[in-house]
C-alpha cells in the first residue's frame, strides 16, 4: 500500500465511505469526520478536498491550476501527496 | 492538516469548544456482561428522553462545536424511534456512530438507519471464540448475531469497528480477535481492557489479567499493527494498573466531551456520577452551552486548577490531566487525588498490589430487572465503556 507508484490522472478521488467534511463555526472552518477521528484541513487542503467530488485528478489540478498561481506540476505534485497520506489513514479512496 | 485547535483551557472565562457527545439513548439492554459499564442504578423507560427532546440536544450540540455523535446505551437499538434520532443527528450536522450489541437490531432496520444518514458502526464482540463470547454476554446465540450485524453492516458500506473488552478470560486471544475483525470486514479493531468501575469493580479478582499476560499482549498488540499497517486500524488501551502512566482523561475533563443519560442529564464523563457531591444539570431545564459553560460537575475538574501536588508541578499534566478522576475516587477516597495508576502518586502501591489480585474465578452477571445496589454498594454508578485516549 505504501509502494508509490505515479497517480494517474485518471483516477477518480473520492472520501472514504464514512469520511464527511462538515463546516462547523465554532471550528472556524472546515472538518474532515472520519470514525473516531477528525482532521482540520487548512484552505488549500479544503479547496482540494472539495473536489473530491467524482471528477478525475487530471480535473482537479486543472481547476487548481485556474484558481492558483502555482506551476501545474507543482499543483499536481501537492494534491498527490496529499491524496496519498489520506489514503494512506483511509478517509480517501483512489480508484 | 492538523488535528483541530482545542481552544483555551476554560481557565479564564471561555470554556473550551467540545468535539464529542455521547448520547445514551436508554440504559436497557438484552446483555448482561459482568464488566458492564452502566449504573448499577439504570434509568426507567419512562423517564428517557424523547425523540424531540435529543434532536433539540444534537442542534445545540452541533452549535457549540460538536462534530461527533455516539449513539449508545444500553442498547441504542431498544429505542423504536432510533431512525428518527439517526436523522435528527444527520440534519442537525453531526457524524453519527451507532455502538451497538447487535441484539435486537438486524440487517433490514440496519439499511433504515444507513438511509437516514448513520455515518459508522461500532459492534461490541465479547470474545473471537463463540462459547465464551455467549457466556460473557450471558445470551446464548449473542455471538451469530454479532456477525451477522457486522456482515449487514460491511454489505451496506457501512465502515465497521469491532470492539472487544479484553480481560483475564480472553486476552490470550487477541490474535483471534483482531483475525476476527479482518474477517468480518472491519476498518477498526478496538482492543479495549476493562476499566475498573461499577460492575467490573465488583468482578476486578476474576477480570484482572495477570502481569505476564498484559506484557504478551502489548507484544502481540505491536506484531498485529506491523502487519496490519495500511489496512485494518488496531487501537488498544491496556490497563494502567500495570503500566505506571495513567490513561488520560478523555482529552481533559469538560475539555473535548459530554455525556447526556437517557434521562437528561449531563455528565462530564460516564463515570461522573461515581463521584460525589457533583451537582449535574439536565437539558430538560437548560440549553446545552449554558450546561458545558457554567454547570458545576464541569467547572469541577476542567483545567488544571483543581490539581495537587505531584500533578501540579507535573510536565505530563496537560496530557494525561491527572489521569482519572472516577479510578482517583474509587481507589482513594478522594476525586482531587493524583489517579493511583500513575507512579508518582503515594497511593501507586495500592494498585500494584490490586494488579497481583487477579484469580480465577466465576463472574457476578449483571441484572437488569429491579436495579436495586449492586454487587459493589450503592454507590457505584457509571463507569467508561471504554475511555478511550484521545487523538
Ligand atoms: S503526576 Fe499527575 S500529571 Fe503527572 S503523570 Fe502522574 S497523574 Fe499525570
Ligand atoms: S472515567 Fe475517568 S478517564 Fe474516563 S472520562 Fe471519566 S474521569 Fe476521565
Amino acid at each position: 500500500m505504501t509502494d508509490a507508484a505515479p497517480l494517474g490522472e485518471d483516477v477518480r478521488p473520492r472520501l472514504a465511505r464514512g469520511v464527511r467534511m462538515v463546516e462547523s463555526a465554532a471550528h472556524g472552518g472546515r472538518v474532515l469526520l472520519a470514525p473516531e477521528r477528525l482532521f482540520k484541513p487548512d484552505p488549500v487542503a479544503a479547496a482540494i478536498l472539495e473536489l473530491c467530488d467524482g471528477r478525475s485528478l487530471g480535473e482537479m489540478i486543472d481547476a487548481l491550476a485556474a484558481r492558483y498561481t502555482a506551476p501545474r506540476e507543482k499543483i499536481a505534485a501537492d494534491v498527490a501527496a496529499l491524496l496519498r497520506t489520506l489514503a494512506e489513514k483511509r478517509l480517501m479512496d483512489l480508484a | 492538516m492538523t488535528t483541530p485547535s482545542r481552544g483555551p483551557d476554560g481557565i479564564a472565562g471561555e470554556p473550551p469548544v467540545p468535539l464529542g457527545l455521547l448520547a445514551e439513548l436508554t440504559h436497557r439492554c438484552p446483555l448482561g456482561c459482568p464488566y458492564c459499564s452502566n449504573p448499577l442504578a439504570l434509568d426507567a423507560r419512562a423517564e428517557e428522553l424523547d425523540t424531540a427532546t435529543w434532536a433539540r440536544v444534537f442542534r445545540e450540540a452541533a452549535a457549540l462545536g460538536v462534530l461527533q455523535l455516539h449513539l449508545s446505551g444500553g442498547e441504542p437499538a431498544a429505542r423504536r424511534d432510533l431512525l428518527e434520532i439517526v436523522a435528527a443527528a444527520r440534519a442537525a450536522g453531526l457524524y453519527s456512530n451507532l455502538i451497538t450489541s447487535a441484539v435486537g437490531l438486524d440487517g433490514k432496520r440496519l439499511a433504515g438507519l444507513a438511509e437516514a444518514g448513520l455515518d459508522h458502526v461500532q459492534i461490541s464482540v465479547q470474545d473471537s471464540d463463540a462459547a465464551a463470547a455467549d457466556h460473557v454476554a450471558h445470551r446464548p446465540g449473542a455471538f451469530a448475531r454479532k456477525a451477522a450485524l457486522a456482515r449487514d453492516t460491511v454489505a451496506l458500506g457501512l465502515p465497521l469497528t469491532i470492539n472487544c473488552v479484553v480481560h483475564r478470560g480472553n486476552i490470550a486471544r487477541i490474535p483471534e480477535m483482531v483475525a476476527m475483525a479482518a474477517a468480518l470486514g472491519a476498518g477498526r479493531v478496538e482492543i479495549a481492557h476493562v476499566q475498573y468501575h461499577g460492575w467490573a469493580l465488583a468482578n476486578r479478582a476474576a477480570l484482572m489479567p495477570r502481569r505476564d499476560q498484559v506484557e504478551t499482549a502489548e507484544q502481540q498488540v505491536a506484531a498485529l499493527r506491523e502487519r496490519h499497517r495500511g489496512g485494518l486500524v488496531i487501537e488498544a488501551v491496556m490497563p494502567d494498573y500495570f503500566s505506571g502512566v495513567p490513561k488520560p482523561c478523555l482529552g481533559g475533563w469538560g475539555r473535548r466531551s459530554l455525556n447526556v443519560t437517557p434521562t437528561g442529564l449531563v455528565l462530564p464523563c460516564h463515570a461522573a456520577q461515581t463521584l460525589p457531591g457533583l451537582a449535574f444539570w439536565s437539558v430538560r431545564d437548560r440549553p446545552l452551552a449554558e450546561i458545558w459553560r457554567a454547570s458545576p460537575a464541569f467547572s469541577a475538574f476542567r483545567g488544571t486548577g483543581w490539581m495537587r501536588e505531584p500533578c501540579t508541578s507535573c510536565p505530563r499534566r496537560e496530557r494525561d490531566f491527572g489521569g482519572c478522576r472516577c479510578q482517583a475516587f474509587a481507589l482513594t477516597g478522594d476525586a482531587r487525588a493524583t489517579d493511583p495508576a500513575c507512579a508518582l502518586s503515594a497511593d501507586h502501591g495500592r494498585v500494584a498490589a490490586l494488579a497481583g489480585v487477579g484469580a480465577d474465578g466465576p463472574y457476578r452477571f449483571r441484572t437488569h430487572r429491579g436495579a436495586g445496589p449492586g454487587p459493589a454498594g450503592e454507590a457505584e454508578r457509571i463507569p467508561a465503556p471504554s475511555c478511550r485516549a484521545s487523538g
